[in-house]
């Protein structure tokens, strides 16, 4: 095939924009690469830096997750793709713009939006947002400065998913287990200090219904020093019935039945608890400081099973104090709608569309945890991905998007950005401050990337 | 053992993938590399295949095995390999992950299928 720039000017090449450059943006690029020989990709991004939650999100101590990092960047460097970092859509540019001068655009944003418990006392000192507490430690340059105090020995976190677990994990850990991760020194430094030895997940509903993977929990199990207390009371039930329980939820439970009651025999010095049938109604204050958290007051829950199979929990009208020093709500990220001109459903948090396809915006598309809402794990954004590159891929065959010679890509656009216009960080960019990072490790701060916190810090590297 | 004739001499067997529109394709798979490296070093094209790079941290890289096949395979799988596999799409009782499976001279031959992740959805 010819090279992008033989056929940069021809009418017929579908010019195609992403917006967010997380694994959803980058599954989508690659889709569309791979199934037209001459389409080119447009990855716009609001931070200077690619890579959305793989590098603000999976938790330091799991690198393995992060090599994925190798197939965006070699999707990156086809010569078909650009990287347009440091460019807010909705705010720099807007979706209607994107429409004008691409064939089509696809909505791959993310979900970044805190979502609040809605009670008393949460925003008492001691109680954080999971996800600001996440992109705290991973250095992202919105949360690096959340003032984290870990001085009380016992959290409770409201919440039983996969971000649930690793706020618990990196809570419970040795920080010497941390030091050779990409973690951030401020974070490390913070975490060293902890005074925290109990960690208590609390879920709404039962243990069926908790969110977080096997893979998650059993690595739980087995850290050091970690005893992992779970009620032999709440897991009688299930016992009787876990060999009729079907994949995947089967294997996770015969785990916790097996570990449910056992005593903390070998003296470990930190405890990780799963309690269930509890929903947060109040958070209270402390008796010493009326203005930092004291405990929680939760409500008992009963479950009930619908014919659909759906479980859901009822309140019995029940309260419980629990003393806490520290708070974690981590019950969901939240989408949020960055143009007005997006069909978005503000309950959901998701944008409207059918298969991928935007309703009422011929030539918008989504995909990732903005089309799906925040759940599940890279292989369910890649399978969603893949899924709205092949629908796009269609309609261009099928002639609904019409390649036309309006369609100019980034070129015209990104002159109308003024003074930003020389702000714009491409993938070399990036390929410079992802060095400047790796280059800060040393003999004695031995791990793999010191990430640059600071968007004014990255742009100077990216941009001399 | 067989890690270590490999050693000496490379040694191939013959491996089939049922890619997930049906066709199959045929390679020359290195005795003692694991099938995520066949995949790569063929160039079977298998989208997202290995996302971890076998690391045992995502499970891109599902195979199903034929049952005769899978009694027959030499390891059986770790409780962390088992973990991942929950989470794959279209799970068999005789699934397994590409980057746990290493070839062996026994397995000349072998016929593995893709799991249809994404084509499944769209139907
Ligand atoms: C804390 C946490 C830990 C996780 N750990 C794991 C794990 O260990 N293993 C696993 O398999 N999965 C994990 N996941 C899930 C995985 O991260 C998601 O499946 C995946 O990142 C979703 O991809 P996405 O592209 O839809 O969103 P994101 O990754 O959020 O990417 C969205 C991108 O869009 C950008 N953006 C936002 N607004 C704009 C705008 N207006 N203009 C331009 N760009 C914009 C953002 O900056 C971001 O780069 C984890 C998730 C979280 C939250
Ligand atoms: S490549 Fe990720 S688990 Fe095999």
């Amino acid at each position: 095939y010819l090279s992008s720039g033989t056929v940069a000017k021809s009418s017929s090449v579908p010019r195609i924009c992403v917006v967010g450059s997380g694994p959803a943006g980058f599954y989508t690029a690659q889709q569309l690469i791979k199934g037209h020989p001459e389409l080119e990709v447009d990855i716009y991004e609001k931070l200077p830096v690619p890579f959305g939650l793989v590098r603000y999100g999976v938790a330091p101590d799991h690198p393995e997750v992060k090599n994925v990092i190798n197939t965006f960047t070699k999707t990156a460097q086809n010569p078909r793709c650009s990287f347009i970092g440091n460019v807010c859509i909705g705010k720099d540019i807007h979706v209607k713009n994107l429409l004008q001068v691409y064939t089509a655009v696809v909505l791959a944003y993310g979900a970044d939006k805190e979502k609040l418990l809605g009670i008393k006392g949460e925003n008492l000192k001691g109680v954080y947002s999971a996800r600001e507490f996440v992109a705290w430690y991973n250095g992202h340059p919105d949360h690096v400065d959340l003032p984290v105090n870990l001085d009380g020995q016992t959290a409770l976190v409201f919440g039983q998913g996969n971000v649930a677990i690793d706020v618990a994990r990196m809570l419970l850990k040795s920080p010497d287990m941390l030091k050779e991760t990409d973690i951030t020194p401020a974070a490390l430094n913070v975490l060293e200090k902890s005074q925290v030895k109990n960690v208590t997940l609390l879920g709404r509903r039962g243990p069926m219904e908790a969110a977080f993977t096997i893979a998650e929990f059993r690595e739980m199990t087995k850290l050091p020093s970690v005893h992992t207390d779970l009620l032999e009371s709440d897991f009688s039930e299930i016992a009787k019935i876990v060999d009729s329980i079907r994949p995947p939820r089967k294997r996770l439970m015969s785990l916790m039945c097996k570990i449910a009651g056992m005593p903390n025999s070998d003296g470990s010095c930190r405890e990780f608890r799963l309690r269930f049938c509890r929903s947060p109604v109040e958070i209270l204050p402390s008796e010493n400081d009326q203005e930092h958290v004291g405990g929680v007051k939760v409500m008992l829950n009963k479950l009930i099973k619908h014919p659909s199979g759906k479980v859901t929990s009822e309140p019995t009208g029940v309260t419980e104090d629990i003393p806490c020093d520290l708070v974690f709500r981590s019950i969901g990220y939240g989408g949020q709608t960055i143009d007005e001109d997006i069909p978005f459903d503000l309950d959901r948090g998701v944008v409207k569309h059918e298969r991928g396809r935007v309703h009422s915006m011929p030539g918008l598309y989504c995909s990732g945890w903005v089309k799906t809402g925040p759940v599940g794990v890279l292989v369910s954004t890649m399978n969603d991905s893949f899924d709205t590159g092949q629908t796009i891929l269609q309609d261009l065959n099928d002639g609904i998007l019409q390649p036309s010679e309006k369609h100019t890509g980034k070129e015209a656009l990104l002159k109308q950005l003024g003074d930003k216009s020389t702000q714009i960080v491409d993938f070399d960019g990036w390929l410079k401050i992802d060095k400047a990072e790796i280059s800060r490790s040393s003999d004695s701060y031995p791990s793999p990337r010191i990430k640059i916190v600071n968007v004014d810090q990255m742009l100077k590297i990216a941009l001399t | 053992t067989v890690v270590l004739q490999n050693w000496k001499k490379k040694e191939t067997v013959t491996i089939h993938f049922v890619l997930q529109d049906g066709t199959k394709e045929s390679v020359q798979a290195n005795i003692g590399d694991n099938l995520l490296d066949v995949v790569l070093d063929n160039d079977v094209d298998i989208d997202g295949f290995g996302a971890c790079e076998g690391t045992l941290a995502c499970s891109t890289c599902h195979l199903i095995f034929k049952k005769e096949d899978y009694d027959q395979l030499p390891e059986e799988p770790t409780d962390e390999e088992l973990d991942m596999l929950d989470l794959a799409y279209g799970l068999t009782d005789t699934s397994r992950l590409g980057c746990q499976v290493i070839v062996t001279k026994d397995m000349d031959g072998l016929e593995v299928s893709v799991p249809s992740g994404v084509a499944d959805a769209r139907s």
